[in-house]
């Protein structure tokens, strides 16, 4: 039972963060229809950003506001200067781009920072929790963890749903021209939609990197697992993202017991178990193809 | 016709390296080899992506399969001998397997992912390049080797005399697979398959409508590519000895996706172009960037060989900038219509809105 | 008396020497390029390292030391007045291009000799290939014990104490110390802990252990491995882990409430790197300073680098802060100051004038002790490097060692037996001349 309990919660936890990296890769995709290789070494730059004002000031919510400040400009940056030039090319030639980028990114990273280990506060304890005399298996910090990606994925979903601007980032997405024709600022809103995805990648970066140290190829391993999470959930669908990134993260975790050897092997299976049975994701709306 | 016509562009090809191969000195023969096994791979790659419209971020996967078989077939080479089949003819039995082994492979995928398009293929595939090559060597690490992986010796062939450079040797090998490979693809491209291939790329509701099998199609794509990656993997495994997980990791199917996109999808030259920007450059840039680029910066030792690699990142995210179309697209349009163009997946990865230009294809 | 041999040279005739076979005595003579790699002025070597890569963190560090202390003895004299040129390039930790970058070095930039090329998976690619060309290969930077093997691989040469042997001497200690009490073991998925689990099988009594965890580097999620060892009761881990691993370990651990003893590889615990990585978490866990790496039990075959009374230590640090100041002077640069030394010992046992087959023929014929706790094994049947390491304990940041040395074999045979000969002292250049 304390196994369960602790298996259970302790993939929960990762999960989340699956469910962020996912949800910046949704956002992305709902926008600009990219896949964006560099989202994990965008959210490992703007955790070295903050862990410089960290050491600077030795606050540590100053240097967490610093790195979602940072990713929100990373993100519309990186949209406006490398992305927006290929917007109307081949498809694979963004995605081309975004792997050239974050080959540079983790370059630069190393340029700067060095390729060293740095350790990364969290926010929280990390001592584990005990109800009674049963561990649970997640400490303080996870139940932190859990709390801001829910909390940024209900800000999204608000924003998406009731506001304004959320309304017209929708219908840029589903028919930029239209929506230019109804006066809609689409280039403005795509903009828009990368630095929120950059802003939700630098959390997730934050977040997952007292576990993993900082070093330039430290997010490599989460992106993937992120990207699975988002294609395991549907690419179109935010609820997807966060679910499919809890799925993932509880699967490795039980599948982790067996052997460290085979998680991957798992996580590949569980991939095409799901994709076999709805191709285009758990919470896609329709599976019907544009003739 | 087309065959001759291949054929004899490849024989053309092939004097023009060997007499290179005696000109440069031994590192450079390696550096060709190398690229002679990565255009293998690449080559198909572009084919599957170019010409029938699917996308796969995996085929290092397929390429670690092929070098596996090779490596293996190479230990126990015993019963080859007994069969009196020795020496290049044992290495050319060999990588045959090796590409009958992947695209036994490449069609189990296939059939498993017949239904996913766009990123949802993406996705699979980035999966298979992740978990196939540590898990399976890593679980039955008494066959596979381990982590420390499997060597792979070939012996220059004693006809040639004991003076032959070994790396010549390599590159004669690597640079003959390859170039008979390509015809191969260029013939199949021409080929019914390759029509059917581009009408389901084109819009495939309308192929299937007009009596085209679309699982079959798809399913034989990934079959080619994967088989092309396995000779590439065997290539690979040949010309730098060994074979393991480490060398093949999620890094290199990126590598094959870059190279065949940068070149020109669906073009056998842009899989040359691409190769050799994935071998060269990066080689260069170490050997340039590492030197001076530290001093240039200022940086420490620690933090000097990072410079390369981001000179790398900005090469790509250049070339890509400036050349669209691939590198055999740029080739084009300075030379006008006399070289024939490279292809465009239409339906891959689309995004809604004005539909993109499509230009007619050529496979060279 | 680099000077007087310069003087000596530039006096004397020059004598023409074969390249092949040629005896370089005693005696005076003029320098000359006797083999691949020399000339009159330089010795040119090369190695393949993980600069960048998810490897890269702490096994960067080496290189740089080494070529610090090879800058050091090129200022105060060289060796017989030649300068080393020190080659090394990035190959990232993957095999393919660990090939690549040998072959440039060996056809491109005709190195003498591979020194400490680094990595297992990655060596592996280019040891058959260096030993066809009969390239020295020397002072492996990798603790397999592959690289004692005389008929295949005559030109390769291990250094660091393999794996099999830390594992005898750890579980030597785990034996006698923790008698009665359940073992789990956790360790890397390749040969770095799966030869160190089979050292530590030949001295550990099966029955005591109850559970065995593995980690890939890849996948830093070891709380299912860590809560498997939990749930089987392990009381002490003995741990082949990298140095993010163990910290990780001891991190996991606290997440889950669990507080065994850990008795790991030397790999894994600089105390130095060990504490950069865990003092961030020392104010969330209600520890302070150091304390977190408290008590980790771990062997070592250098002196401890926080030990700065050892004239050892002194001798690098002064040449740390002088020509790699940039980079903590920890464990990785204590490691590759040191092979670097040892290098510097077989080339001036190679002769004025060495072939490639003279510093091989010097190794074969024993290298003095120098800076490691125990003995080397080179011998013409034996490639094999430092023979022994002492226990010690973890205390404020500084490793503190509990007794003698103890040395072993690499077979199941061999037992694990103490030393009382104290460490020789360095010379007082810094600098082994012959």
């Amino acid at each position: 039972m304390q196994e369960f309990i602790e298996f259970t919660l302790g993939g929960l936890s990762s999960g989340m963060i699956y469910a962020a990296i996912a949800l910046s890769l949704v956002l992305i995709w709902r926008a600009t229809r990219v896949l964006n290789f560099a989202q994990g070494g965008m959210a490992m730059f703007t955790t070295y950003i903050a862990l410089l004002v960290i050491q600077q000031t030795g606050n540590y919510w100053l240097g967490f506001a610093v790195a979602l400040a940072a990713g929100l400009v990373f993100g519309a940056a990186v949209e406006r200067l490398v992305v927006r030039p290929v917007e109307s090319k081949p498809p694979l030639n963004a995605v081309i781009v975004t792997i050239g980028l974050l080959i540079l990114i983790e370059g630069v990273a190393g340029m700067i920072y060095g390729g060293q280990y740095k350790s990364f506060p969290p926010g929280y304890s990390i001592v584990g929790l005990k109800v009674g005399s049963t561990s649970l298996g997640i400490s303080r910090n996870d139940i932190f963890i859990a709390a801001a990606v829910l909390v940024a994925a209900a800000a999204l979903y608000v924003i998406f749903t009731y506001t304004r601007a959320g309304l017209q980032m929708r219908a840029s997405a589903f028919n930029p021209a239209v929506a230019r024709l109804l006066g809609v600022r689409v280039g403005r809103l795509l903009t828009v939609g990368w630095a929120l995805a950059g802003l939700i990648g630098a959390l997730a970066g934050v977040l997952v990197t007292p576990s993993t140290f900082l070093f330039p190829n430290s997010m490599d391993s989460i992106f993937v697992l992120g990207f699975t999470a988002a294609v395991i959930g549907g690419l179109d669908s935010p609820v997807g993202a966060v679910a499919g990134g809890l799925i993932l993260g509880v699967v490795l975790e039980y599948t982790g017991y067996l052997g460290s050897d085979v998680v991957l092997l798992f996580g590949l299976a569980a991939l095409i178990v799901v994709l076999m049975i709805r191709p285009s994701g758990l919470f896609s709306t329709t599976a019907t193809r544009r003739v | 016709m087309t065959l001759l016509k291949h054929a004899a562009a490849a024989v053309a090809v092939a004097i023009i390296i060997g007499l290179l191969t005696f000109r440069l000195d031994g590192y450079r023969d390696y550096q060709i080899a190398e690229v002679a096994a990565y255009v293998v791979a690449v080559a198909g790659l572009t084919i599957l992506i170019g010409l029938s419209g699917q996308i796969s971020v995996g085929n290092g996967a397929f390429m670690a399969i092929g070098a596996y078989t090779t490596a293996l077939l190479q230990l126990h080479a015993g019963w080859l001998d007994h069969l009196h089949i020795t020496g290049t003819w044992q290495i050319t039995v060999i990588l045959i397997a090796s590409l009958l082994v992947a695209a036994v492979g490449g069609a189990a995928f296939g059939l498993a992912a017949a239904r996913l398009r766009g990123p949802y293929l993406a996705g699979a595939t980035l999966m298979l390049a992740v978990a196939i090559p540590v898990s399976v060597a890593d679980k039955y690490a008494g066959v596979f080797g381990g982590d420390q992986g499997l060597g792979v010796t070939i012996t220059t062939p004693s006809v040639l005399g004991p003076a032959f450079s070994p790396t010549r040797w390599l590159a004669w090998l690597t640079c003959a697979a390859a170039l008979i490979v390509l015809i191969a693809l260029a013939n199949l491209s021409r080929s019914r398959v390759g029509r059917s291939w581009r009408a389901l790329r084109d819009d495939e509701v309308a192929a299937s409508l007009a009596g085209l099998n679309v699982a079959r199609l798809q399913v034989l794509g990934f079959a080619i590519s994967a088989a092309c990656a396995g000779v590439g993997g065997g290539l690979l495994a040949i010309v730098s000895s060994i074979v393991s997980p480490g060398a093949y990791t999620l890094t290199l199917s990126i590598g094959l996706l870059t190279a065949a996109v940068i070149g020109g999808l669906g073009s056998i030259v842009g899989a040359v172009w691409g190769s050799a920007l994935l071998v060269l450059v990066p080689s260069y840039l170490m050997n340039v960037a590492g030197s001076h680029g530290g001093k240039l910066f200022g940086l420490s030792s620690g933090s000097s060989p990072f410079v390369p690699i981001a000179a790398y990142g900005v090469v790509l995210i250049a070339v890509m900038l400036l050349f669209p179309t691939g590198i055999q697209g740029g080739v084009r349009r300075l030379f006008g219509p006399a070289v024939p163009r490279a292809a465009e997946p239409f339906g891959l990865l689309r995004r809604r809105g004005p539909a993109s230009e499509h230009q007619e294809e050529g496979t060279i | 008396m680099g000077a007087i041999a310069t003087l000596a040279s530039a006096a004397m005739v020059l004598a023409a020497c074969s390249s092949s076979g040629s005896k370089s005595g005693a005696t005076q003579g003029a320098l000359t390029a006797s083999a691949p790699g020399i000339t009159a002025t330089t010795i040119t070597i090369g190695s393949h390292q993980p600069l960048t890569g998810p490897a890269a963190p702490g096994y960067s560090e080496i290189a740089p030391a080494s070529n610090a202390y090879f800058q050091y003895v090129n200022a105060h004299g060289g060796i017989f007045g030649r300068k080393i040129v020190y080659k090394y390039l990035d190959d990232g930790y993957n095999p393919t291009n660990t090939s690549t970058v040998v072959h440039q070095l060996v056809l491109n930039d005709h190195v003498y000799a591979i020194f400490n090329g680094l990595g297992t998976p990655t060596h592996q690619a280019v040891v058959q290939y260096l030993n066809s060309q009969q390239v020295p290969d020397v002072f492996v930077a990798s603790g397999c014990s592959c690289w004692n093997n005389t008929s295949s691989y005559p030109d390769t040469f291990g250094w660091q104490l393999n794996y099999i042997r830390e594992g005898k001497i750890l579980g030597s200690y785990v034996e006698q110390h923790f008698k009665g009490k359940k073992i789990g073991y956790f360790y890397q998925n390749d040969e770095f802990g799966l030869d160190g689990v089979k050292g530590l099988d030949m001295v550990i009594p099966k029955s005591q252990v109850v559970s065995r965890q593995t980690y890939v580097p890849t996948n830093p999620k070891i709380g299912p491995a860590v809560a498997a060892l939990k749930a089987a009761g392990a009381q002490v881990i003995v741990s082949f882990s990298i140095p993010a691993f163990t910290a990780l370990l001891k991190l996991t651990s606290l997440g889950l409430n669990y507080n065994p003893m850990l008795v790991v590889s030397s790999v894994g615990t600089d105390p130095i790197t060990l504490d950069g990585l865990l003092n961030t978490y020392a104010k969330k866990t209600g520890s302070f300073g150091k304390s977190l790496s408290n008590g980790i039990i771990t062997d070592g075959y250098l002196p401890s680098v926080g030990d700065m009374s050892n004239p050892w230590i002194a001798l690098f640090e002064k040449i740390h802060n002088k020509y790699d100041a940039k980079a903590p002077f920890d464990g990785n640069v204590l490691y590759g100051m040191s092979a670097a030394y040892t290098f510097v010992e077989a080339m001036f046992k190679a002769g004025r004038n060495p072939t490639r087959a003279d510093l091989i023929n010097a190794i074969n014929a024993g290298l003095p002790q120098g800076v490691a706790v125990a003995p080397y094994a080179y011998s013409a049947t034996d490639h094999d490097g430092i023979t022994g390491a002492y226990i010690g304990m973890i205390k404020n940041g500084v490793l503190v060692p509990l007794g003698h040395v103890l040395t072993t074999k690499t077979s199941p045979g061999g037992a694990v037996t103490a030393i009382n000969a104290p460490q020789p002292a360095p010379p007082a250049s810094g600098i082994p001349s012959s």
